[in-house]
């Protein structure tokens, strides 16, 4: 006969047996092998010649070399990274690279000039999402082979077809795209004249401190040493755990399961900050939050509607109730640490004046709009201040929140209203924001530019134009004053209200240290990460 | 014979047809989303040009009918096509991520039976009582929270408080990629190979979700088995065995609970395919990477090909738990034969 | 029956258990009087019942009983714990989550009832008419029935609703499209048990037409087992309604439904625990007190059914 006594027993014999090996099963990661919890369900590929997203471009970034990199003790130049070198030609058409001898490949091949051409080669001729970065100076598969040359190992020789600034060329190769691959293992891996990009995408063949040994896509990613490299890294293996929630990062970081936590929310990392043996690391990044308004739909083809709504949101309570440590105010279109950023605050939540410059519209009652946003925190908490904020004004806001590519889906199709989204920089010259914010040359379908304005029907052909004559100033600090100029302009017309940038935190457990964390994913950099 | 043999293609056609529009829902479902499968592909800052091309690559510029004949052209020849999440083909990606959820439902299983099947029997022998009510109200409230909440509860209290049990995901780094892969169901593959660290380390890894996922889907076995034997009870073979003066434990479980284990199979079969849906929330909380994991992100990454070949997955183990059941019934029970 | 009211309790009693009921309406009313009568015995039924009459007058009382406006924010007072003036505490906007929580009733109980409302007569005149008519319309149905219970609630949910766009509406009609097909069984299983019988026969005899067979004489006999599956679907009408929420496809902020609420505040469950536990808790308890009724009536209407 069943007894209340044995079915207790029962249904405790599960958790005495964990008792017993709870050890065994909590003890901390080996001092060999760094766990990093993030959300890692965005990675594409890791081909240089196809990876866009933020995940899959940091682990490039840790595994392959460029030819230069940003200096990001100043953020305004750049220097050698693969490539010792370089000289320009007066016309600043040619650029001559001449390598560093003696950096190898994690096959134990030599890192030559030979590779470089190969991979930009590649990057043109593949032309997959980030193949514009490359083919935006005038590159096609047809000149290519012939303007980006090799006339010896140690030397590459880049013609341009066109005059660009030298500055945004040397930004654009230390974009992610300008990962330099192993020529001789890509093309052993080749099948039907892909370049070896299917082989590319689940590998990696760079000259980084680590390399690629296993993704399981939404599982994890492990990187080991590349054995070959100059740089002798701290930590030999690297475990990228996929960990969606922020609050089990955030306890697994706790119980010390995890080495590093990478997507706390405000709320988590205020927490953990107050705890003695962890480490905040902030760095910020070339990413923005604004609020974007269609010109194609109604209401919203008023400049002093676009007035009204940025004098309406109440950026500083938004900053520090909802965002403390993860954003900043920005209300610039060229984020702090991007050469020419602007970074005065022009605006401030002024109910009165958003008012008065609604009536001034024709407004005087307010209207109704949708708003679009990403359902995640901390989106769906911005979104719903900012409808709070609104709402003082008189406008309705409808919120419509949905998960992130069908937000993008229907940013694209210009079917939005109003929309809350980021914007991250391609590359770290400030063409990239300023065409993405500005630029519209053709305001129709058949577009071939259909970037932030032309998806808010943003047509301006005099900012269109000084975008265009920006990139092509060879005088540095012009330039920058250009850029300077356009954001002063932006602010007064545009239909963009520039709300935060984001701060990149990662969260340190107890005895770890040297996760260097960049303004770009490509930029954060494991090599120096040690445990105690 | 002939009759059987009726039976069996009546059977066959109707699951045929029913997977059928299984495939004909979702992939419609599918291509209405407001997703832009090329967004998935490129992401949202892929040029015009590139997207036009890749559209055309696909073949996603083709009309509705015509990408669904060719779908089902390669489904036929067992080829779901290829997932764009993970680079790799859906098949293949289901062989690797099914195993986990089979895993973790089949722990579950066998814990919700262990637990609910005596509490169902102890509430049944003392209807009416206390007892009876405390097992009731236990059992349910198992499925009356949101299993999200049961989850993230779990991991605060026996996790981070407790320090009992591990955290998430399948195994601890220190033992990944140690046991070779043989099942895919981790705790097997350890066993058989003798690795019995990483089984060990996996076991424990392995009892929080399926605890959880276990007393979510418990009410339902207790309610049954509870059901069944205050019917039996009833019986008047009962009423003999208590004349003929048989211990109370011996006419419980040898008379009573011997009649009812053939419609408790049911039961459990139809419990089963139900924790694979369990499983899609259970499996998101603990970063198990299973099945329900990889739908919803494939879903939620507009991932056509790798949602069409998940969903049939779970619909033909759905189908056919079904059928086992009703064969299970009819080929045991005495009354139905 | 005009002179029902003039008469005194006992004699009330004794026409409602009159072994032989006069009128099939004397009948019916018996027959539900004596099922109050058993499920009046059961206790824990009758907890149920009570909570839910409790949670249903709290969310129409909403307006009286709630302290503060559900959506007004007061971002500087965010993730405040209970007190005084905010019994529950505050969320991650600084709204009063027992104002929420009081509103948020009236969405996610007049979600549920939506779906039954949408659900139970869709399934009840599908599976009715499949049953009576037989044939190719009943194969047709019941493939159908199956096709839509292969797949996994929830993915079907989810992938309808993306489909849609996520909200409340779309979460109702969804739920509602995974929720017939038992109905639908269950109302044919019990039209073929009825179909054959001789009263059935005599009306047909009568000349009633096909669709008055099904919907006078029919339907109203298979309501029974459907009232008890409707209120054992109710908690998980409420769960599905929340797993939405929790994968993002449900209910949107600011809307108060206690699915979404638990869902957008998750991430506190370390730091502010309050925050998810009271919705949480709220659908705990209005799930089982739903689940609990429902077995106690799933016990006095028929104790033998199987699924």
């Amino acid at each position: 006969m069943l007894t209340r006594r044995s079915v207790l027993a029962a249904s405790a014999a599960s958790p005495m047996l964990a008792s017993l090996g709870a050890e065994d099963a909590l003890a901390a990661t080996p001092k060999n092998i760094a766990v990093m919890g993030k959300a890692i369900d965005d990675i594409i590929a890791f081909d240089p010649a196809q990876s866009y997203e933020f995940t899959d471009n940091e682990v490039d970034g840790n595994c392959y070399n460029k030819l230069v990199t940003p200096d990001l003790t100043t953020g305004t130049t750049v220097v050698g990274d693969a490539a010792e070198s370089w000289t320009v030609s007066p016309d600043g058409l040619t650029i001559t690279f001449k390598m560093r001898p003696g950096v190898k490949f994690a096959s134990g091949n030599e890192l030559t000039a030979h590779d470089a051409a190969f991979s930009l080669h590649r990057v043109v001729k593949l032309n997959l999402t980030p193949g514009f970065i490359v083919t935006q100076f005038g590159y096609t598969k047809d000149n290519i082979e012939k303007l980006i040359t090799a006339p010896d190992a140690q030397t590459l020789k880049m013609v341009l077809p066109k005059q660009v600034a030298t500055s945004f060329v040397l930004f654009c190769l230390s974009a992610n795209v300008g990962c330099i691959v192993d020529r001789a293992t890509v093309m052993s891996h080749e099948k039907n004249g892909d370049l070896g990009n299917d082989w590319l995408k689940t590998h990696t063949a760079g000259s980084g401190p680590y390399q690629l040994i296993s993704w399981v896509a939404s599982d994890h990613v492990i990187l080991e040493a590349n054995p070959h490299s100059a740089v002798k890294v701290g930590v030999p293996r690297i475990v990228i755990q996929h960990i969606p929630e922020p609050a089990s990062q955030l306890l697994q970081l706790e119980k010390g399961s995890i080495d590093i936590a990478r997507d706390l929310l405000s709320d988590n990392i205020k927490q953990i900050s107050g705890k003695p043996g962890f480490t905040v690391l902030t760095s910020g990044q070339a990413t923005s939050l604004y609020i974007g308004m269609n010109m194609g739909k109604p209401h919203l083809d008023k400049t002093e509607v676009h007035q009204a709504i940025k004098w309406a949101i109440d950026y500083e309570g938004i900053a520090k109730n909802i965002l403390p440590g993860t954003y900043e105010i920005a209300q610039n279109f060229l984020p702090a640490g991007l050469p020419g950023a602007l970074t005065d605050r022009p605006f401030k939540r002024d109910v009165a004046k958003a008012k008065a410059l609604l009536a001034q519209a024709g407004y005087p009652k307010g209207f109704s709009v949708t708003m679009d946003h990403f359902a995640a925190a901390p989106f769906s908490d911005v979104a719903q201040a900012v409808q709070a904020n609104l709402k003082d004004i008189g406008i309705e806001v409808k919120l419509l929140p949905a998960q992130q590519k069908q937000v993008f889906t229907k940013m694209r199709a210009r079917q939005h209203e109003l929309i809350m989204l980021q914007w991250g920089s391609d590359y770290f010259d400030p063409n990239s924001n300023a065409q993405a914010y500005c630029a519209d040359p053709d305001d129709s379908n058949n577009s071939k530019l259909k970037i932030l304005a032309w998806r808010c029907h943003f047509f301006n052909p005099a900012l269109t134009k000084m975008v265009e004559d920006a990139v092509k100033e060879l005088d540095g600090a012009k330039r920058i004053a250009m850029y300077q100029d356009m954001q002063r302009q932006f602010r007064q017309i545009a239909p963009f209200a520039m709300m935060m940038q984001q701060n990149a935190v990662a969260v340190l457990g107890k005895g770890v240290s040297g996760l260097k964390v960049g303004p770009m994913p490509d930029y954060t950099k494991y090599a120096d990460i040690r445990k105690a | 014979m002939s009759g059987r043999l009726r039976t069996l293609a009546a059977t066959t056609a109707s699951v045929l047809i029913t997977l059928f529009g299984l495939t004909v829902v979702t992939f419609f479902i599918g291509r209405v989303m407001p997703i832009d499968p090329i967004v998935a592909i490129l992401g949202d800052h892929a040029p015009p040009d590139v997207v036009a091309r890749v559209r055309i690559e696909l073949g996603l510029n083709r009309p509705l009918w015509y990408q669904f004949w060719i779908f089902f052209r390669n489904l036929i020849h067992l080829d779901l096509g290829r997932s764009v999440m993970t680079t790799h083909p859906v098949l293949h990606d289901i062989g690797r991520y099914f195993p986990a959820t089979f895993e973790l439902a089949t722990a579950a299983m066998i814990v919700a039976t262990l637990i609910g099947v005596p509490l169902g029997v102890l509430a049944a022998v003392r209807q009416g009582t206390r007892t009876d009510h405390i097992v009731r109200v236990f059992s349910l409230a198992g499925s009356s929270i949101p299993v999200f909440m049961l989850a993230m509860l779990s991991l605060v209290v026996f996790y981070a408080a407790l320090g009992w049990l591990p955290g998430t995901g399948q195994v601890s780094v220190v033992y990944d990629g140690i046991a070779p892969r043989i099942t895919g169901m981790l705790v097997i593959d350890a066993a058989i190979t003798g690795h019995w660290n990483t089984f060990y380390n996996a076991l424990l890894h392995l009892i929080q979700p399926a605890l959880v996922l276990a007393y979510f889907s418990m009410a339902y076995i207790t309610r049954m088995t509870r059901g069944f034997m205050l019917d039996a009870l009833r019986g008047e073979y009962i009423t003999t065995a208590r004349a003929k003066g048989l211990s109370a434990a011996r006419i419980v479980w040898r008379h009573a609970f011997g009649n009812i284990w053939v419609q408790l199979i049911t039961v459990l079969a139809l419990t089963y395919a139900g924790l694979l849906e369990g499983a899609v929330v259970t499996e998101t909380v603990f970063s198990w990477p299973g099945l329900g994991q990889y739908l919803t992100n494939s879903l939620l990454n507009a991932d056509m090909n790798a949602v069409l070949g998940s969903t049939l997955v779970i619909g033909v183990i759905y189908v056919f738990l079904n059928l086992l059941a009703d064969v299970l019934y009819r080929l045991m029970d005495p009354r139905v034969r | 029956m005009s002179d029902t009211s003039t008469m005194s309790g006992t004699s009330l009693r004794a026409w409602l258990l009159s072994d032989t009921p006069a009128s099939r309406r004397q009948a019916g009313w018996g027959r539900l009087y004596r099922l109050w009568r058993d499920l009046r015995a059961n206790p824990l039924a009758m907890a149920g019942l009570v909570t839910i009459i409790l949670l249903i007058l709290a969310a129409l009382a909403a307006p009286l009983l709630a302290p503060y406006s559900p959506d007004a924010q007061h971002l500087s007072n965010h993730l405040a714990p209970p007190s005084a003036a905010h019994w529950l505490g505050t969320d991650e906007l600084g709204r009063d989550i027992l104002s929420r929580l009081l509103w948020g009733g009236r969405i996610t109980l007049g979600m549920v009832v939506s779906v039954v409302v949408l659900v139970a007569p869709v399934g009840l005149i599908v599976g009715c008419a499949a049953g009576y008519i037989g044939g190719l319309a009943d194969r047709v149905l019941m493939r159908v029935t199956d096709v839509f219970l292969a797949f996994p609630r929830l993915i079907l949910a989810l992938a309808f609703v993306a489909a849609i766009t996520p909200g409340i509406t779309s979460a109702i009609i969804a739920i509602a499209l995974t929720a017939w097909p038992p109905y639908a069984r269950i109302a044919r299983a019990e039209t073929l048990a009825i179909r054959n019988s001789d009263f059935i026969a005599a009306t047909r005899l009568a000349g009633a037409s096909r669709t008055r067979i099904i919907l006078v004489h029919i339907m109203p006999l298979s309501l029974g087992s459907l009232i008890v599956r409707v209120s054992l679907d109710m908690s998980s009408i409420i769960l599905t309604a929340a797993a939405l929420g929790f994968l993002g496809m449900g209910a949107q902020p600011p809307s108060p439904e206690w699915g979404a609420m638990v869902a957008s505040a998750r991430r506190f469950i370390v730091n502010a625990w309050w925050v998810p536990m009271m919705p949480a808790m709220a659908i705990f308890v209005a799930s089982l007190a739903f689940n609990l009724l429902g077995d106690g009536l799933r016990d006095v209407l028929d104790p033998k059914q199987r699924s």
